[in-house]
């Protein structure tokens, strides 16, 4: 039995609870929905974008403790960073939630917290919601993005 | 079973059923059987899908092995053998529904292909323009989606009974919502979120005092009571096999003759004619006219074996049983503390859904598969019941006839681990 507290790890139930960033950005750049029309999870995620840096960046919305602490901590991980670092940390954070081997796991910070997750691959989709929201904003690929 | 005394093992013995041994019953099912994440499967999901008893898995095995070949045409053996065992199984369903003869049985995919066929057919032929649909704000969307594809193609309008805050009908607004332009009810018999038990012996009155003919989705009901068609009056019905301890990919429509006569047909191909030329093709009779192309055999004849054994048992003795089990259910879990349940209408069947203070019903169902127990989080398919509640989704345990009161009790110590865990 994988143990519930490597998913549910302290600051991952503490960013549920009192999410960082948790909030509409006022004249943002890009806001792209991010939808799970199997479990309900909906959140909009929001950046400002200047020239190739994320400046600002927010979310809002309702999903489980996975998804919204997620979310928290990746704004926390975003902000600052270009365009390019951020499609990076995407793909080691997808890397990280889905099990993959990776190198210099330590350096993903807090992000590390959410490797539990590899262990229960239904939350997978969880995880990653927010981040595919912001794929799709950098990417300008859409306003609304599934994960399914 | 033990009729002498109603006591095994000492407990969980229900006195309104004696005779009714849900420890020897739970032996006929090899799923039920199984460890998972290293404790016994406490499978709390019978509104998805039920567990299959193994006489059902046998007659599969018998068709695939012993009887396999196409219906209706052969001239052969096994092909006889397999027409025999298909219509058999229609007139399983017959007895089971009492619907007056075997032809108002048309064998579908399940209640959504019924459901859709109602539409395309009854649909194509009667509503038009402006017309009106009434369904319920309880609905599946198996029974909601349909009805707006017709209305896209028709221009006829979706009309909405609204719901309590209890979770029951408001039947003065469904009387309001009877007008004119109304052409079809279609309304849901047990809801598959609350649990609500509708009252559709009278619904189906008012609807036909106007002479509107009303579509039950008894996808949830079929399992959970005695249905008489012919006692309801109902003018369409659907469920599904796999909710009956049936095969997937296996359901009924059963329609009054009248009906089934006056439609037109719903695919094309083979099976469903009588006779092809390219200038003219006349239809086959009910219920062929529905049935087009090579059927689900094996899935009918499953069904079949499914009513068998939940007759041998008795559809009253299961109903008193599960009655019973919900109190204890509904009992055990409202005293959790921080625990709110959506859906408490007088009149409920074996549906509970919950939420627990502010965790996500997602976070509960991970943490309870953890502990073995299989239960439901989500929207359920029935994304405006959601909205009525104004939440996101519920947490959904649901109940069959094998399950137990310890099983009740697992359920609540699982959410006590939810609530240790989000301490």
């Amino acid at each position: 039995m994988a143990d519930l507290r490597d998913l549910y790890q302290e600051l991952i139930l503490e960013h549920s609870k009192n999410p960082r960033n948790y909030r509409e950005l006022a004249g943002a750049s890009h806001s792209v929905e991010g939808f799970n029309p199997l479990c309900g999870d909906h959140f909009t995620v929001y950046l400002n974008l200047e020239g190739d840096v994320i400046t600002d960046i927010s979310f809002q919305g309702t999903g489980c403790a996975i998804s919204k602490s997620s979310a928290s901590v990746m704004t926390q991980a975003l902000k600052g960073k270009t365009r390019q670092q951020a499609e990076v940390l995407f793909n080691r954070f997808h890397n990280l939630v889905t099990g993959k081997p990776q190198e210099d796991a330590e350096d993903l910070g807090k992000l590390a917290a959410f490797s539990g997750v590899a262990e229960f691959p239904v939350r997978v989709k969880c995880a990653t919601l927010a981040w595919h929201a912001v794929h799709a904003a950098l990417e300008g690929t859409g306003a609304l993005v599934s994960s399914e | 079973m033990n009729t002498a005394t109603g006591i095994v093992n000492g407990v969980s013995m229900n006195p309104a059923a004696a005779g009714f041994d849900v420890h020897r019953l739970r032996q006929d099912f090899p799923a039920l059987q199984q460890m998972v994440h290293g404790r016994p499967l406490v499978y709390l999901d019978n509104a998805a899908t039920t567990q299959k008893p193994r006489s059902v898995l046998r007659s599969l095995e018998q068709f695939y092995c012993e009887d396999c070949a196409n219906i209706h045409r052969g001239v052969h053996e096994l092909s006889e053998r397999a027409t025999e065992c298909y219509e058999c199984s229609r007139g399983k369903v017959q007895r089971f529904l009492n619907a007056r003869e075997p032809a108002e049985i048309v064998f579908v995919r399940g209640t959504t292909e019924a459901i859709n066929l109602v539409a395309q057919t009854y649909g194509r032929k009667f509503i038009g323009t402006d017309d009106e649909i009434v369904i319920s704000a309880m609905e599946h969307h198996s029974n909601i989606v349909p009805w707006q594809m017709l209305c896209d193609a028709t221009g006829a309008k979706l009309k909405v009974i609204p719901i309590t805050d209890s979770g029951e009908l408001r039947l003065d607004e469904y009387e309001k919502l009877l007008g004119p332009r109304t052409k079809l009810v279609s309304i849901v018999h047990f809801s598959n979120v609350l649990g609500t038990v509708n009252p559709v012996r009278q619904m189906i009155e008012m609807a036909h005092a106007r002479n509107l003919p009303v579509m039950v989705d008894g996808a949830q009901s079929t399992p959970q009571t005695r249905i008489d068609v012919q006692e309801l009056d109902a003018d369409f019905f659907a469920f599904s096999g796999h909710k009956l301890y049936g095969p997937t990919g296996i359901g009924v429509l059963y329609g009054k003759r009248e009906w089934l006569d006056l439609l037109p047909p719903y695919q094309g191909g083979g099976d469903m004619i009588r006779s092809v030329t390219f200038e003219r093709t006349t239809y086959n009779e009910v219920p062929y006219k529905f049935e087009a192309g090579t059927p689900n055999i094996a899935g009918a004849i499953g069904l079949g074996a499914a009513i068998d054994y939940l007759e041998k048992i008795g559809m009253a003795n299961i109903v008193s049983y599960e009655q019973d089990l919900l109190e204890y259910a509904t009992q055990q879990i409202t005293a959790v503390p921080g625990l709110r349940m959506i859906g408490t209408a007088r009149e409920k069947a074996g549906v509970i859904s919950f939420l627990v203070g502010d965790i996500h019903p997602h976070d509960i169902g991970t943490i309870l598969d953890q502990q073995g127990i299989a239960i439901r989080a989500g929207h359920h398919c029935a994304q405006p019941v959601m909205q009525r509640f104004g939440i996101p989704a519920t947490a959904r345990a649901s109940f069959g006839f094998y399950n137990t009161r310890e099983e009740v009790d697992l359920l609540v110590e699982g959410i006590e681990k939810v609530r240790e865990v989000f301490a």
